[in-house]
């Protein structure tokens, strides 16, 4: 007779053993990027006032952008911004039943990913 | 025996059509301000007041600020409805979130058209 008694099976949870497939990153990077953004709003929003506001204010903003370290977070948020804007179109064709097949899904959620960076750095050396 | 239905808050399929709904508009407007940024002439204060100095920039802006808000306060709430356990400490978030959303439309329109 054999035993019925359950195995203990592994159950990684945690998240250093975890081994995610390309779609469950770029939907964790979806979530960070969503979160990320919705909290630098008022430092956007600011800077966005400081260019339209008057001819002193816009070079404020000028020396505040090209600061090499904020030219980093903004280039970050760009590429939160492109990330997010990605993996939501690619949500829309998955609505649409387009592309819901494993290797259609996984295809791309790998363009989604390697899209996101290749246009923040075209747009990021456009701007720069 | 008490029959009973399980119901929902009767939201979520309104939310979910609006988050794609605001995507498609902030995508709209992301092509607009990418084409108006490479249409413009020369990056000094002038060009850049004259942009924005249009109604069209204006208002698609405004479109754009309103789907954003909503758009993050769908994402923020289900961030939160999947993290923070405690319903007062949630009930409390959600009402912050909120509150700062409306003040940055009201801020918006004041850059917009101050």
């Amino acid at each position: 007779m054999t035993s019925t008694v359950a195995r203990k099976r592994p159950k990684y949870l945690n998240l250093m053993q975890i081994r995610l497939p390309v779609p469950g990153i770029i939907s964790i990077m979806h979530r960070v990027s969503g979160a990320v953004l919705f909290l630098m709003i008022p430092l956007l929003l600011w800077l966005f006032q400081s260019s339209v506001q008057s001819a002193e204010t816009f070079q404020l903003f000028r020396s505040v952008v090209t600061h090499p370290l904020m030219k980093l977070l903004l280039l970050g948020l760009l590429w939160g911004y492109l990330h997010h804007l990605l993996a939501g179109v690619r949500h829309l064709f998955l609505d649409l039943h387009i592309g819901i097949e494993l290797e259609a899904a996984r295809r791309s959620s790998l363009i989604v990913l390697i899209g996101g960076i290749v246009l923040t750095l075209a747009v990021g050396v456009a701007l720069w | 025996m008490v029959k009973r239905d399980v119901v929902g808050a009767h939201y979520g399929l309104r939310d979910w059509l609006a988050q794609r709904a605001t995507a498609v508009v902030m995508l709209v407007y992301t092509l607009l301000l990418l084409l108006a940024l490479v249409m413009l002439p020369k990056f000094d204060y002038w060009h850049w007041k004259a942009l924005w100095s249009l109604p069209l920039m204006q208002y698609s802006t405004l479109l754009f600020m309103a789907a954003l808000l909503f758009h993050a306060w769908v994402g923020v709430r289900n961030i939160f409805m999947d993290y923070i356990k405690l319903p007062g400490l949630r009930l409390m978030l959600y009402v912050l979130v909120i509150f700062a959303l409306i003040a940055y439309g009201a801020w918006s329109v004041q850059i917009l058209w101050g």
